[in-house]
């Protein structure tokens, strides 16, 4: 039986279509993530799956009951963490841990195997407020909370946004062990290098999806040679770059830009313009497409 | 029920450590019954008079010191002329100007007619009305005791002398009549405005979104939002009432537990509305001032300054609604009065019908939005 099944989700806020016909099947004990900018309707999308929210159109089922219908039953094997931090600030770590524990009717003892990995790490501060601890130990504590009653399914909305790289990475490791316990999770993030830890990823733009595939099927759809352009001034590299007839895109990443060429077009080409506008140093390399390439791509298509 | 109890003890956990919280519900019933009760009164107390004698007879001099004997007066000042004592009234240094004429005393023996102006500053129309009441008794006395010094028979004078003895505040003690009103504003304050606040806040710092997730019924999270209030409500009441009988000496004359059971039911209703208005808002400062609106409307309405009886025919039919009029009413007829369940059945009825519409209205309007 699959973990979380959509069949035509659609969901309007007034004349604004949050999510726009969104069908989807997630395996149980998949680590599932949705990969789309802001206001690309993955918090809405989460909502409706953790009944929080009536879908206008369609419907969405986990492990078969549907979200609307069977919401009672499903409250008890889903794990939901917003993307704000939700929990009571006034309360202490222990006392809000202790609170979702009972309301849920089940006790830490109980499951505190499923958590100790994670809450092990904030134990030492269990007597602090929560609202006292730091943007890494406040994510951890919501992840222990949304844990305790040992649920089926875990959605997590952007849980690493506005959280420091080194315990984003640590997260994410935690959410892999939660996998070997065979949790399935539905995550959303903005960021593209965090969708290479997925199993399978849905880009999302617009709300619509605009595909779903595993990270690595997922950049291997990119079928055009890739390119990154390197030169220490960036803007003008990227100006010059965006005035040539040849270039067929043109993306600023990090330290480089990537384009793609059209046939017949050779690497060496670029270079000898790039000199002959004044930026002599350039180097061109071909690269293997990252997912924000192939997003890129697709919105382009899109629009 | 488990769970309703764990949410409950949460709750009671978040109220505790809150430190406002905690001072205002022992500061605000203490701080208003010591401010209000004593502060709010219809007595009117030392009304500044200003007095122009043109007659400068024993006769007027008689009748300007029978009204600085009273503690209600006080002479201001004595102009001389009409047009200076036009000018301390304008000035507002003077509140209620007498002006003897020339030839006062002289009508006494019959050759004119004794006449006396009197000039009341009538920006406050309570305060003038009282002032010119006063006044004029004093006058009506004066004038008796010169038609009984003037010879004639008292029996051949048909005076007519009404004793009046005012019943359940013999002494007309204003803070016998205010104090049952300001445990019922503080009530309300506790009721409607904390409690709402709660809810609010939930939702503004967005843990019911948490909450909404877990199998928490609605029910129980709605009981455990407003059972702390509804006890926290009583134990103020009964400090504030403690409170009164040290301070005041206030009477009781009825029942206590009548006395709490009514106020029982007040709360409810008032956490009912509570709720209701909670669904409405999505921020604390929403929440705020259509709480704020109501209760002053609610409280102004009431009749704790005026007697709703003489209020237009409209606001005694606004009344029916207003839970604040008629808790008013009961907690003084049973303070007082020491009414029964029998004299106020009629107005326990309507508070328990509020109660359950505005509890009932508030779980539909929370069905639907939350």
């Amino acid at each position: 039986m699959a973990a979380a099944e959509a069949y035509n989700v659609t969901h309007r806020f007034g004349n604004l279509t949050a999510v726009d016909n969104v069908s989807f099947s997630i395996g149980e004990g998949e680590l599932f993530g949705f990969i789309g900018p802001d206001g690309s309707g993955k918090t809405t999308l989460f909502r409706i799956a953790a009944t929080l929210v009536i879908p206008s159109d369609g419907r969405m089922t986990l492990f078969g009951l549907d979200t609307v219908r069977d919401y009672k039953e499903l409250r008890n094997h889903i794990g939901y963490m917003p993307g704000r931090f939700s929990l009571y600030q006034d309360l202490t770590v222990q006392e809000n841990l202790d609170f979702y524990a009972t309301i849920f009717g089940t006790t830490i003892k109980e499951n505190y195997h499923l958590i100790e990995p994670i809450y092990k790490q904030i134990e030492p501060f269990r007597k602090r407020l929560a609202g006292k601890l730091s943007g890494g130990m406040k994510q951890k504590l919501a992840l222990s909370c949304a844990l305790i009653h040992k649920p089926k399914i875990l959605i997590l909305d952007e849980p690493t946004t506005g959280v420091d790289a080194v315990s984003r990475t640590e997260f994410w490791e935690m959410l892999s062990g939660l996998k070997a316990e065979g949790i399935t999770i539905i995550v959303s993030t903005p960021y593209m290098d965090e969708a290479l830890r997925c199993d399978r990823i849905a880009l999302i733009q617009s709300g619509k999806i605009m595909g779903i595939d595993t990270p690595d099927n997922i950049r291997k759809s990119y079928t055009k040679r890739l390119y990154a352009v390197r030169h220490p001034e960036k803007y003008k590299l990227l100006l010059a770059l965006r005035s040539l007839p040849l270039a067929l895109s043109c993306e600023p990443f990090g330290d480089s830009v990537h384009i793609t060429l059209p046939e017949g077009t050779r690497p060496d080409d670029i270079i000898s313009i790039l000199n002959t506008a004044g930026l002599p140093d350039a180097s061109i390399t071909e690269i293997i497409a990252g997912i924000e390439d192939v997003f890129l791509e697709l919105m382009k298509r899109e629009s | 029920m488990r769970k309703l109890l764990f949410l409950l003890k949460k709750e009671f956990r978040q109220i505790r450590r809150n430190p406002f919280m905690a001072r205002a519900i022992i500061m605000v019933p203490l701080l208003q019954m010591l401010i209000l009760v004593p502060a709010i009164t219809f007595e009117i107390k030392r009304v500044d008079l200003a007095v122009t004698d043109n007659d400068h007879t024993p006769a007027s001099r008689e009748l300007i010191a029978r009204l600085t004997g009273s503690s209600f007066f006080s002479v201001s000042d004595t102009p001389r002329s009409y047009a200076e004592a036009e000018e301390l009234l304008l000035a507002g240094d003077a509140e209620i100007v007498l002006i003897i004429p020339e030839g006062f005393s002289a009508g006494f023996r019959g050759v004119t007619r004794p006449q006396l102006q009197v000039l009341a500053d009538a920006v406050n129309a309570t305060n003038a009305q009282l002032a010119w009441s006063y006044l004029s008794s004093v006058v009506r006395d004066y004038n008796r005791d010169i038609i009984l010094s003037g010879g004639n028979a008292p029996s051949s004078v048909p005076g007519i002398t009404a004793s009046p003895r005012f019943w359940y505040n013999p002494t007309l003690n204003y803070k016998y009549y205010m104090l049952p009103g300001v445990l019922v504003i503080l009530i309300t304050a506790i009721g409607l405005l904390m409690a709402g606040l709660n809810l609010v806040r939930e939702k503004e710092i967005g843990t019911i979104e948490q909450i909404n997730v877990t199998p928490v019924m609605k029910w129980q999270l709605i009981a455990s939002k407003v059972i702390p209030f509804f006890i926290i409500g009583l134990l103020d009441l009964a400090l504030g009432l403690i409170v009164g009988w040290i301070a005041f000496d206030i009477p009781f004359e009825g029942s206590l537990f009548l006395f709490f059971g009514c106020a029982a039911i007040f709360l409810i209703a008032v956490l009912g509305l509570a709720l209701f208005f909670s669904t409405m808002a999505s921020t604390q400062q929403q929440f705020l001032f259509v709480a704020f609106f109501f209760v002053m409307i609610f409280v102004l309405m009431s009749g704790i300054f005026t007697p709703s009886e003489s209020m237009p025919q409209w606001a005694q039919q606004f009344n029916h609604v207003n839970p604040v009029a008629h808790l008013m009413k009961i907690n003084r007829m049973v303070m007082l009065k020491g009414s029964g369940f029998g004299d106020i059945a009629a107005s326990i009825a309507a508070l328990s019908l509020l109660a359950i519409s505005f509890i009932a209205l508030a779980i539909t309007a929370y069905r639907k939005r939350a």
